[in-house]
C-alpha cells in the first residue's frame, strides 16, 4: 500500500472521528498537544488501524511515538505493514 | 486531658434524646413546605418614577407565575400584594391547617413571607424567640422566619439549621429581603426587567412575563459544557441570576445588593488536635442529630437507598435510632453496569425496611428526558437525572412527599475518585518515570474499559501528570474539565466566534476564595466539587428539581451545616486513608452497615447515555423527538450547534462507534439544550391568567 493512500484514510479517520467533519489536520500536529485525541480516541484509533490496515497492534506499540500524529501513523503502519509482507 | 466518651456512652445520650424528641417533637404540627414561591417588586414604582401597576395587574402576573410551580405545590396557591410588592405561593397541604398558610404575615401585618423550604430547628428557635418577647399565633416555621427576621434583622439566617429559599416584604421600610440556605438545595431565580424585580423557584414561573426576555446565555453555555453547571448567579439564560447558595439579597431604595451569610470553611490539620475515635464520635453524634431533625414531619419519611454507603447509613440511623418503620425507595437498572439492586437488598434485609424500586431501562430514560428537561431548565452532560424523574414518580405514587437521602457525604467526608485521582496523580508526578505508579490510576477505574489499555505515556497525558500542572489551582479537576471542555467542538461558528475571548476556568479562578492557593489540594478539590457541582448540579438537576416535579422533598443529613463545618476540620489524612476514601465515615457505618456495602469499591451513580436515545440494534433514535432535534434543519434554527459535526456524532452513534465519555456527554448536552431552547425559548409563554380555581387570596391594602 502506497504512503499517500495511507496517510488519506488516516486522515479522513481523524477528521471524521475526532474533527467531527470540522477542519483539517496538519501531518506533523500531535494530536496530545492539539487536544484532539482523549483515552477513548486512542481506543477508536487503534480499532480502526487494524480494521482497515489488517494489522495487530501490541499493547507495547500503544505510545505517542507511533499513534501522536498523521506523519507518525503513516510511519508506523508502513513499518508495520513491511513486517507483514516479509513473515 | 479531655476525657474522650466511649462510644457506647454517646449512643445512649443520643438514643435518649431521639427519644425525648419523639415524645415532645413529633406530634407538632410541622408541614412539610413543599412548594414554590414568586413575587414582583416593582422598582421605579417604589421610587415614585412612575405610577404603580393597577394591583389587579400585579395579581394577575402573580397567579401566572405561580401557577407554572403548581407541580411543586398543587393544593393552594396563594398572593399577597403590597403597594409596589407583590408575594405568591404553591403549596402542597398534607392535613389543611391553617397554620401554615402563605404568604404569611406577622400579626401587625409589617412582615409577609413567601417561603420553600424547611427550617428543622424551628422548636428551638420559637422557644429561644419566645424568650425574646415574640409572641407566636401558629405552630410553624414559616412563622419562625418572620420572627426572626425581626428579631435579628438579616442576621436571622446565621441561626436557622435547614433548608430554605424565601422572600420577606418588609412593608416599613419597602424592602424585599430574599435568602437562599448555605449550600444551595431550594432553588431561588431573579431578574430585573423594565424597571421590575421578579423572583421565583424556578426559572419558567419568570419566563410567564412578557417583560423578561429569553433568550441562551453563551457563556452559561461554555460554563456548562465545561464545569456541567454554570457559575453562580449567572445561568444558562440571558438576564436570569441564580441567588448562590449562602448568600441573601436585598432590594431597597431601587437597587439590589447581595451579601454572604455562610460559606464553606476547611481548617489547618493542627488546628483541631483529637484522637480518630473522639472524630468519629463527635461525626457520629452530628449525624444522628441532623437525621433526627430531619425527620420533623407529621407525615411518614421516607428514604432513597441507592446501595452505597452514604444511602445505606442515613437508613440505618433512621432505623437504628428511632426505631420507626421505614419505607426505602431505589433505583435497578435492567443495563449490569449500572445495577446496585444486590446491595441495596443487603441494606433492607440488615434494617427490615419496607422497600420499593422502579426499574429503569434504556428507553425509559429516552422517554422522560424532555421533561426532565423541562424540570431542570438547564442542559445536562448525563442521563443520571432521568431515572431520578422517576424514582420521584415511584415515591409519589406511593403516598411519600418526603425522602432523606445521602447526598452530601461525598463532598463533605472526601468519598469521590476524583479526589483519589488526584492523589495519584501528584504521587506520580514525583516519579515521572516511574513504571507502577501509572497502574494505580488503572485500578482506580476499573469500570472505565477504554483506559485499561492505555500505555503510561497516553495517561501521562490525559491524566495532566506534568510538572506545570501541579501548580494549577485546578488540578485536581484538569483531567476532567478539560475531557468536558472537548465537547465544546460541537459549538457553531458563530457561538464559537462570541467566546473566542472568554475562559471559563479564568472566570471560575476569579471566583476563588482569596487564600486558595495555599489550602492544601484535599481541600481544594472538596471545595470545587462542594461549592460548584453540589448546588449546580447534584443539588439542583439531580435533587430539587427531580423531587420537586412529583412534589417530593428531599432532606439531606449530611447538609446540616453543623456537619458541613464539622467535615470542614476533619483532617484530610481521616477522609482519605492511603487509598481508602471516606474513611471515618466508614469506621462509623461498621456495624451499622452491612459488609458488603462497606467492603464494596466506589461505583458513581451512572446513567446509560446514547443508549437511552438510539436503538443499538438499528442505530436509529429510538424517540422522534431525538431525530427531530438533531435534524440539520432544527440545528441551524437553533443556530448553537454546528450541524454537521453533529450529523457525524449521530452517525458515530448510529455505527455503535461512539463508545467514549466525550462522545456521550456531546449527544446529551446538545440533545437538552436543544430541548430547552424548544421547551423556554421557542414556545409561546402561556397568556397571564385569572385565578386558578384552587387558591385562595390575600390582599393587603
Amino acid at each position: 500500500m502506497i504512503k499517500e493512500t495511507i496517510g488519506h484514510s488516516v486522515r479522513e479517520f481523524v477528521i471524521d472521528n475526532f474533527l467531527y467533519g470540522q477542519g483539517n489536520v496538519i501531518d506533523q500536529e500531535s494530536f496530545l498537544q492539539s487536544g484532539l485525541i482523549d483515552s477513548t480516541g486512542v481506543l477508536e484509533l487503534v480499532t480502526f488501524l487494524e480494521d482497515r490496515f489488517q494489522i495487530a497492534i501490541d499493547d507495547e506499540e500503544l505510545v505517542p511515538d507511533n499513534l501522536d500524529s498523521v506523519e507518525r501513523l503513516v510511519t508506523f503502519i508502513e513499518t508495520k505493514l513491511h513486517e507483514l509482507k516479509s513473515l | 486531658m479531655v476525657h474522650r466518651p466511649e462510644p457506647v456512652t454517646v449512643t445512649i445520650v443520643t438514643t435518649l434524646l431521639l427519644r425525648n424528641a419523639r415524645q415532645t417533637e413529633f406530634t407538632e404540627n410541622k408541614h412539610p413546605t413543599m412548594c414554590g414561591i414568586a413575587g414582583i417588586f416593582d422598582l421605579q414604582a417604589a421610587r415614585g418614577t412612575r405610577y404603580a401597576d393597577d394591583p389587579a395587574d400585579v395579581r394577575a402576573a402573580l397567579w401566572s407565575m405561580i401557577s407554572t410551580l403548581e407541580h411543586r405545590g398543587p393544593d393552594a396557591l396563594n398572593v399577597f400584594t403590597h403597594g409596589p410588592a407583590g408575594l405568591a405561593h404553591s403549596r402542597l397541604s398534607i392535613i389543611d391547617h391553617a397554620g401554615g398558610t402563605q404568604p404569611m404575615a406577622t400579626a401587625d401585618g409589617d412582615l409577609t413571607v413567601t417561603f420553600n423550604g424547611e427550617i428543622f430547628n424551628y422548636v428551638e428557635l420559637r422557644d429561644e424567640l419566645k424568650r425574646h418577647g415574640r409572641v407566636f399565633q401558629t405552630h410553624s416555621d414559616t412563622e419562625t422566619i418572620l420572627h426572626a427576621y425581626a428579631h435579628w434583622g438579616d442576621d436571622c439566617v446565621k441561626h436557622l439549621n435547614g433548608q430554605w429559599a424565601f422572600a420577606i416584604w418588609d412593608k416599613r421600610r419597602q424592602r424585599l429581603f430574599l435568602s437562599r440556605d448555605r449550600i444551595g438545595i431550594r432553588p431561588l431565580f431573579y431578574t430585573l426587567a423594565d424597571g421590575k424585580f421578579f423572583f421565583a423557584s424556578e426559572i419558567k414561573a419568570l419566563f410567564t412575563q412578557r417583560e423578561v426576555s429569553r433568550e441562551i446565555d453563551r457563556i452559561g453555555l461554555d460554563q456548562l459544557f465545561t464545569l456541567w453547571t454554570t457559575i453562580a448567579p449567572r445561568t444558562i439564560f440571558e438576564d436570569i441570576h441564580e441567588l448562590p447558595p449562602g448568600h441573601s439579597l436585598i432590594v431597597e431604595q431601587g437597587t439590589l445588593r447581595s451579601e454572604r451569610h455562610w460559606q464553606l470553611e476547611y481548617a489547618d490539620e493542627s488546628s483541631s488536635p483529637r484522637s480518630t475515635d473522639e472524630w468519629a464520635d463527635e461525626l457520629l453524634a452530628l449525624l444522628i442529630d441532623s437525621t433526627r431533625l430531619r425527620l420533623r414531619a407529621d407525615v411518614p419519611v421516607g428514604a432513597y437507598l441507592s446501595g452505597g454507603l452514604d444511602s445505606s447509613l442515613t437508613t440505618a440511623l433512621i432505623r437504628k435510632y428511632t426505631g420507626a418503620p421505614l419505607k426505602t425507595f431505589s433505583v435497578t437498572f435492567d443495563d449490569a453496569d449500572f445495577d446496585e439492586s444486590g446491595y441495596q437488598q443487603d441494606v433492607v434485609r440488615a434494617w427490615n425496611t419496607e422497600h420499593q424500586s422502579i426499574r429503569c431501562t434504556h428507553a425509559d430514560i429516552g422517554r422522560v428526558f424532555p421533561d426532565v428537561i423541562r424540570h431542570t431548565e438547564k442542559p445536562l452532560l448525563r442521563t443520571a437525572p432521568a431515572p431520578l424523574f422517576l424514582l420521584s414518580q415511584l415515591v409519589h405514587d406511593q403516598g411519600y412527599k418526603v425522602v432523606i437521602t445521602g447526598e452530601g457525604a461525598d463532598e463533605m467526608c472526601g468519598g469521590y475518585d476524583i479526589f483519589k485521582e488526584a492523589k495519584l496523580r501528584r504521587f506520580w508526578a514525583r516519579d515521572l518515570d516511574s513504571k507502577h505508579r501509572p497502574l494505580l490510576l488503572k485500578k482506580l477505574y476499573p469500570y472505565l474499559k477504554t483506559l485499561q489499555a492505555q500505555s503510561p505515556d497516553y495517561l501521562k497525558a490525559f491524566f495532566h501528570v506534568r510538572p506545570d500542572d501541579l501548580a494549577n489551582p485546578f488540578f485536581s479537576h484538569l483531567p476532567r474539565f478539560e475531557l468536558t471542555a472537548k465537547t465544546k467542538a460541537f459549538f457553531s461558528p458563530d457561538v464559537r466566534q462570541d467566546l473566542v475571548d472568554y475562559s471559563t476556568l479564568n472566570q471560575l479562578h476569579t471566583g476563588l476564595p482569596r487564600d486558595f492557593e495555599e489550602w492544601q489540594p484535599f481541600h481544594q478539590a472538596q471545595y470545587l466539587e462542594a461549592a460548584h457541582l453540589l448546588p449546580g448540579y447534584i443539588l439542583s438537576s439531580q435533587g430539587d428539581r427531580m423531587a420537586m416535579a412529583h412534589a417530593v422533598e428531599g432532606r439531606f443529613p449530611f447538609l446540616d451545616h453543623r456537619v458541613m463545618e464539622f467535615a470542614g476540620r476533619i483532617p484530610t489524612s481521616l477522609k482519605m486513608r492511603g487509598l481508602n476514601e471516606k474513611y471515618l465515615l466508614k469506621r462509623i457505618a461498621k456495624g451499622l452497615v452491612p459488609d458488603s456495602v462497606l467492603a464494596r469499591p466506589k461505583q458513581p451513580y451512572r446513567a446509560p447515555d446514547a443508549v437511552s436515545f438510539f436503538d443499538t440494534a438499528t442505530g436509529k433514535p429510538r424517540f422522534d423527538y431525538v431525530a427531530e432535534s438533531l435534524s440539520t434543519e432544527r440545528l441551524q434554527q437553533t443556530g448553537l450547534f454546528d450541524s454537521r459535526a453533529v450529523g457525524k456524532l449521530v452517525e458515530k452513534i448510529g455505527k455503535g462507534q461512539a463508545i467514549g465519555t466525550k462522545d456521550n456527554m456531546a449527544l446529551v448536552g446538545i440533545l437538552s439544550t436543544q430541548l430547552l431552547v424548544d421547551e423556554f425559548i421557542d414556545r409561546t409563554p402561556p397568556p397571564t391568567t385569572a385565578p386558578p380555581a384552587i387558591h385562595r387570596e390575600t390582599v393587603t391594602a
